[in-house]
């Protein structure tokens, strides 16, 4: 029964990863990173490993995939394009490059086949409560540091996110303001006032946000 | 019960399929979706790892290396975004300079 489990999801895992590197447009390569790690999650499932599946699902297929859906969708990516000798050749080069390391590691691990664990974990204590008194104890202070990883992921993201008031960002005010000179019909949405639709390049505060 | 070599190949087949994509794809969030993968195969060799030795200090590790993931995430798509507002573009072979 975990055998087949097991070989379903293990099936599931390694066709949607490799549609994620196959799709042509970033949204569906998404979509199967989701399905990859559900199945992944599955298969922590399988290998005994409860709460770390469901922290797969929540922490992976919810919040960082959400994450990445978005910015996809924020900055409207098409297809790509990807033609030309250059992208054969490089394509040519990564393939066979994968397929050497993948045919020396299941050599490696062919020639150290090993049996299955020879005890079942022993019941009564559920893995989260396990896992709970052991990231407690032995390892709290690399759990104390999580949060400041955490803490500093936070804030760099919302420093590197905000831009820079610089040359760059005001070259691309001037972009984002060109089409705001033209007749009333391709004036920017609604938050813009007409009046103060069209400070120049240089103004600050207001076009500055909307390049935004 | 499901021999360690399993987990241990698939391990090894989701980490060449990342490794892959980050060689072959231009889009630079294609590539962040592989280095994802490549984490999530290592993970997958610990959770297994820590079922055969019967220990949960794997399953710790595999929550760290969560941890630090969505670190990165949320960095990496930062530094996209703000390369996208600079170069309107994410194909990494378009991005070649270290000034803006």
């Amino acid at each position: 029964m975990t055998l087949t489990l097991f070989a379903v999801f293990a099936a599931v895992l390694v066709v949607s990863s490799l549609s994620v590197i196959l799709q042509k447009n970033p949204v569906a390569s998404a979509l199967f990173l989701v399905l990859s790690f559900c199945s992944l999650a599955g298969i922590y499932l399988v290998l005994q490993a409860e709460f770390i599946g469901m922290v797969q699902i929540i922490v992976y297929a919810g919040a960082i995939m959400v994450l990445f859906l978005f910015v996809i969708m924020y900055l409207n990516l098409g297809r790509d394009v990807e033609t030309g000798m250059q992208i054969l050749v490089r394509r040519g080069i990564g393939w066979a490059i994968g397929a050497v390391l993948l045919a020396e590691g299941a050599i490696v691990i062919g020639r150290h086949a090993a049996a299955g664990p020879a005890s079942s974990p022993a019941p009564g204590i559920g893995n989260a409560q396990a896992l709970g008194v052991l990231l407690y104890s032995r390892y709290l202070f690399p759990f104390e540091i999580t949060s400041i990883v955490l803490l500093v992921a936070m804030v760099g993201a919302v420093v590197i996110a905000r831009g820079r008031a610089g040359p760059a960002a005001r070259r691309g005010s001037a972009r984002a303001a060109a089409p705001a000179r033209g007749p009333e019909a391709v004036a920017p949405p609604a938050s813009t006032p007409p009046g103060a639709a069209a400070p120049g390049p240089d103004g600050p505060g207001r076009t500055g946000t909307g390049a935004r | 019960m499901i021999p360690l070599s399993w987990p241990l190949l698939l391990s090894a087949v989701v980490f060449v399929i990342g490794l892959v994509g980050v060689l072959v794809r231009r889009n630079a969030l294609v590539i962040f979706m592989s280095i994802e993968l490549m984490l999530n195969a290592g993970n997958l060799a610990f959770v297994a790892f820590a079922r055969q030795m019967n220990s949960l200090d794997g399953q710790v590790f595999v929550f760290f290396v969560m941890t630090v993931a969505a670190a990165e995430v949320a960095i990496g798509l930062a530094i996209i975004v703000n390369l996208f507002r600079l170069r309107e573009s994410v194909f990494v072979d378009e991005i070649n300079l270290l000034r803006g």
